[in-house]
């Protein structure tokens, strides 16, 4: 296994948003982690690549697995040299992603010198290259190009570029596609599924839109207010549902042939960090919930196929 | 904001530590200037040459000036002129300032063209150079230093009252005004320049600060209030020639504009954290 | 680029005519005949005509202005009432006296003040920020003529380091540079501290310790250079300012200079002296702000796309 995270627990001052997570993801796998904003999704992003500490958080408890060792334990100057090169990032802006003052190419170059070791002619070439194979018109050209000069979907390639320049083993994608348009997302979606099929790279797609994930993905973490509601493979997972809320995000997906209006909503909101609910966190919002939801929080449960849920009243009945 | 609420914020503000001890000190400054002549026994432009240079002793706290004058004594009564110049000056700055950017923020056209041109013209020039031309054109004196304060610094002002009003002259309540038939002096008057009061105040304050300064630069240069009348600047003009013979008659005065100086930026960071008026000056 | 700079020197034109009319009226704003300021006491009935004749003062205002401003174009700024030599001769002279000061109080107090708001934002909130921002406010209160005179108490009577005053030689310099360099430092300490702390927050920077950079390249090669942008606008701007502390600076320690040589002509009422210092310092203000604008151009490439 590439990436196992294990009951993991971030700290921020004196609040915990989120706990007691566990997911694995190996190579050549699609990770979806959704969940609404608010549910933690980020922070797992910023746990995995070990960039808490940058927004005044830490791991409090719990390990992230990777490749054999716990990156959770390791002090910030042998955490760096996975950063970039052994796990890269992709964030969610492409607009405010990219230095505004340095030109294209030395932005993607660097990742190629700094991580590979190649000279400034060598790792120019590997840009235009890779540049070229994102479909990214007049490659050299853009290299010379400030981002200021380029489109959201053209800059969120170019972090994409960068984020593949040192070959990393695992790609952390943070809503990659929340800030474009809906055609430039489909592309750009597709162009990370064909990467990690090429490459066999391990991909962690965080996203909101359950479409995407159904489109994609191989597995699924489906999180809400900083806690795991459900972790499946895809198909048993939107076959048959066993979180009352992973039922609610499918049923916000629209689809082809519904009626106009007949979009479900999931009532309520996610509650903040500061006024976490007791017990089960969805209780104030699910249709199912009783008196023991409010009460106990739910145990993790370990499925026949391998999935694993945390509720009470779980659907999907051969385990009551 | 209302006058209760003015208040209260100047209590919250006197009720931090920087607030309370830079309070301290400007009450204790306006207070000995204004009970000058009951605090000390001498007389500020009486000679008493036996006397002259005498370093700092009990009869004599801060010393003798060249001409046995008590140092303290025209300290005190240097800061009466040395405030009352710029709190006169600023406050005659801020008014026009007040005026001249509501009137452009809110009738806009060629008007407000003009004063943008004039505040752009003035703005990149340091205060003390429009002032020495002010100087130059009306001579020396007490006049001439407070017109010049008031011009140098009456950009600043008019900047960021015309910030303010443009910020809230499309907001909702005085749509709502409009559409009611209010008159634009009322709509001026009643809700516009009150919104944007404070920060304008709490600049002119910290203003105030910087004129002490000019003021007492003006001073030393020989351009400012003239003899005997003491200033700060003006009393060291004429000790700057007796550095090495009694550098206290230096050294006193100085530390009254500076300590002064650094109050009013302490006591103005204060009000501006109780107000919480920080990006609103900023805008500007 | 060339583009750029055209549109910005015309931008100055309509200033500089605004700033140099103000200067030309001061003859003839202030008290008196223009005719009996421009001579020495005394001065007979020819040299009188000489003068009309010359400033074309019995033309209209507009007229005289134009020949006044055709003569300044032309170098000729007039004759010294108190000195009878050329102004322009006068002005020369001291010039370089001027530009040094504030070349060097310019450098000194971008240097220090970029280090120490550096420091300042690295430790923001700890004592090292404490201690440079207490000395930042103190920097930007004092009035720089009286940290002057203290200084020379200090270095000068008690230490014996550096003249008291005069221009010859480097030693003469540094006191004076210390003096204005020291308010400019605590400037340029505390925008770059504001702008360090802003551009660190960025999301980029995010994104650049993703990539695995270190630490110290990340602050100073790419949000160091973001904070630049603001700093070298702030500088421009109150470029002005330091040379209004030239002027300050100059007559405290008796440094033949632009500022000395204006205080001495306003006290001696010597006006052609008192026009051509103000017109010069006003020219070297606005070459100030255009050299800001050039330089924030060369490190933003947003702006030299704006203007394009």
């Amino acid at each position: 296994m590439l990436l196992s995270v294990e009951n993991l627990g971030v700290r921020i001052g004196k609040v915990e948003p989120l706990s007691s997570l566990s997911f694995t993801l190996d190579r050549g796998e699609i990770l979806g982690l959704v969940g609404e904003s608010g549910s933690g999704k980020s922070l797992t992003a910023m746990a995995v690549t070990g960039l808490l500490p940058l927004i005044g958080g830490r791991i409090a408890e719990g390990a992230v697995m990777f490749d054999g060792t716990d990156l959770s334990k390791l002090p910030e100057d042998r955490l760096r040299p996975y950063r970039g090169k052994r796990i890269a990032l992709v964030t969610q802006n492409p607009m405010t992603a990219l230095d505004p003052v340095q030109r294209i190419g030395d932005q993607v170059d660097i990742m190629a010198r700094l991580h590979l070791g190649l000279d400034a002619k060598a790792a120019r070439a590997r840009t235009v290259e890779l540049l070229t194979r994102l479909r990214i018109p007049e490659a050299v050209t853009v290299c010379d190009a400030y981002p200021h000069q380029l489109s959201g979907g053209m800059k969120q390639r170019i972090v994409i570029a960068m984020a593949l320049a040192a070959e990393p083993d695992l790609i952390v994608a943070d809503e990659p596609t929340t800030a474009l348009d809906v055609t430039v997302q489909a592309q750009i979606i597709h162009i990370l599924g064909e990467l990690v099929r090429e490459r066999g790279l391990a991909l962690m797609l965080i996203t909101h839109d359950m479409g995407v994930v159904a489109q994609v993905c191989d597995k699924v973490a489906v999180l809400y207010a900083g806690r795991l509601a459900e972790t499946r493979a895809v198909g048993p997972l939107f076959a048959s549902p066993h979180h009352p809320y992973t039922t609610a995000l499918i049923d916000c997906i629209p689809r082809e042939g519904m009626a106009r209006g007949s979009l479900t909503g999931i009532p309520g909101l996610v509650p903040s960090v500061m006024s976490y609910p007791s017990g089960c966190r969805f209780h104030p919002r699910c249709p199912r919930a009783d008196a023991t939801c409010e009460r106990t929080i739910p145990e993790t449960r370990t499925l026949p196929d391998g999935g694993i849920v945390s509720c009470h009243h779980p659907l999907g009945g051969d385990h009551g | 904001m209302s006058l209760k609420g003015t208040l209260n914020s100047i209590g919250r503000a006197l009720r931090t530590p920087k607030g309370a001890i830079s309070g301290a000190w400007l009450a204790l400054v306006v207070l000995g200037a204004i009970f000058a002549p009951v605090l000390t026994p001498y007389d500020y432009d009486i000679q008493d040459l036996p006397n002259a240079f005498a370093a700092p002793s009990f009869a004599h706290w801060l010393g003798t000036d060249e001409f046995g004058r008590d140092l303290l004594t025209r300290v005190l009564y240097g800061a009466r002129t040395s405030l009352s110049v710029s709190v006169l000056s600023i406050s005659v700055s801020v008014f026009t300032g007040m005026v001249l950017g509501a009137a452009a923020g809110y009738f806009g056209g060629a008007f407000d063209r003009a004063v943008t041109i004039f505040v752009d013209l003035t703005w990149s020039f340091p205060e003390i150079l429009i002032a020495l031309i002010l100087v130059a054109i009306i001579g020396p004196g007490i006049t001439g230093t407070m017109v010049a304060i008031a011009v140098a610094y009456l950009a600043q002002f008019t900047r960021l009252t015309r910030a303010q009003i443009m910020a809230i002259r499309s907001e909702t309540y005085i749509e709502a005004a409009k559409s009611l038939g209010a008159r634009d002096s009322f709509i001026l008057l009643r809700h516009l320049l009150p919104n944007s009061l404070a920060p304008v105040l709490v600049a002119g304050m910290l203003a105030t600060g910087d004129a002490i300064i000019l003021e007492a630069t003006l001073g030393f240069f020989g351009l400012g209030a003239q003899p005997p009348t003491p200033s700060w600047g003006s009393m060291m003009s004429s000790g700057s020639a007796l550095l090495f013979k009694a550098p206290w008659i230096i050294v006193f005065p100085g530390l009254a504009v500076a300590i002064t100086v650094v109050a009013i930026n302490l006591f103005g960071d204060a009000l501006i954290r109780a107000l919480d008026i920080k990006t609103r000056l900023r805008e500007a | 680029m060339l583009d750029y700079l055209i549109r910005r020197v015309l931008l100055l034109l309509p200033v500089f005519l605004a700033v140099s009319a103000i200067i030309f009226l001061i003859l003839h704003l202030i008290p008196g005949d223009p005719v009996d300021n421009l001579l020495k006491v005394g001065s007979g009935p020819d040299a009188r005509a000489k003068i009309e004749a010359k400033y074309g003062l019995d033309q209209p205002l507009i007229v005289q202005y134009g020949m006044w401003l055709g003569n300044v174009l032309q170098g000729d700024l007039g004759t010294s009432i108190i000195t009878r030599r050329p102004v322009s001769s006068m002005i020369a002279q001291v010039l370089p006296n001027s530009l040094m000061l504030g070349g060097f109080a310019l450098l000194f107090s971008s240097i220090m003040g970029i280090i120490l708001g550096i420091v300042a934002a690295a430790y923001r909130d700890r004592w090292p920020d404490q201690i440079i921002m207490g000395g930042v406010l103190l920097g930007s209160t004092l009035p720089s003529f009286w940290l002057g005179l203290l200084l020379i108490l200090a270095f000068s009577v008690q230490l014996s380091w550096f003249p008291v005053s005069g221009a010859r030689g480097w030693e003469s310099l540094v006191l004076p540079v210390l003096t204005i360099g020291l308010g400019g430092m605590a400037l340029v300490a505390r925008v770059t501290r504001v702008s360090m702390i802003d551009a660190a927050s960025r999301d980029f920077v995010l994104l650049l310790h993703a990539k695995g950079l270190s630490p110290a390249r990340i602050r100073l090669r790419h949000v160091l250079r973001h904070a630049l942008i603001p700093v070298v606008t702030i500088l421009a701007l109150r470029i002005g300012w330091i040379l209004g502390g030239a002027v300050t600076v100059e007559y405290v320690f008796a440094r033949p200079g632009l500022g000395l040589t204006l205080i001495k002509a306003l006290a001696q009422h010597d006006y052609p002296v008192v026009q051509a210092c103000l017109l010069m310092l006003a020219i070297a203000v606005m070459l100030g702000t255009l050299l800001g604008d050039i330089l924030q151009a060369l490190m933003d490439p947003r702006v030299r796309s704006a203007m394009t």
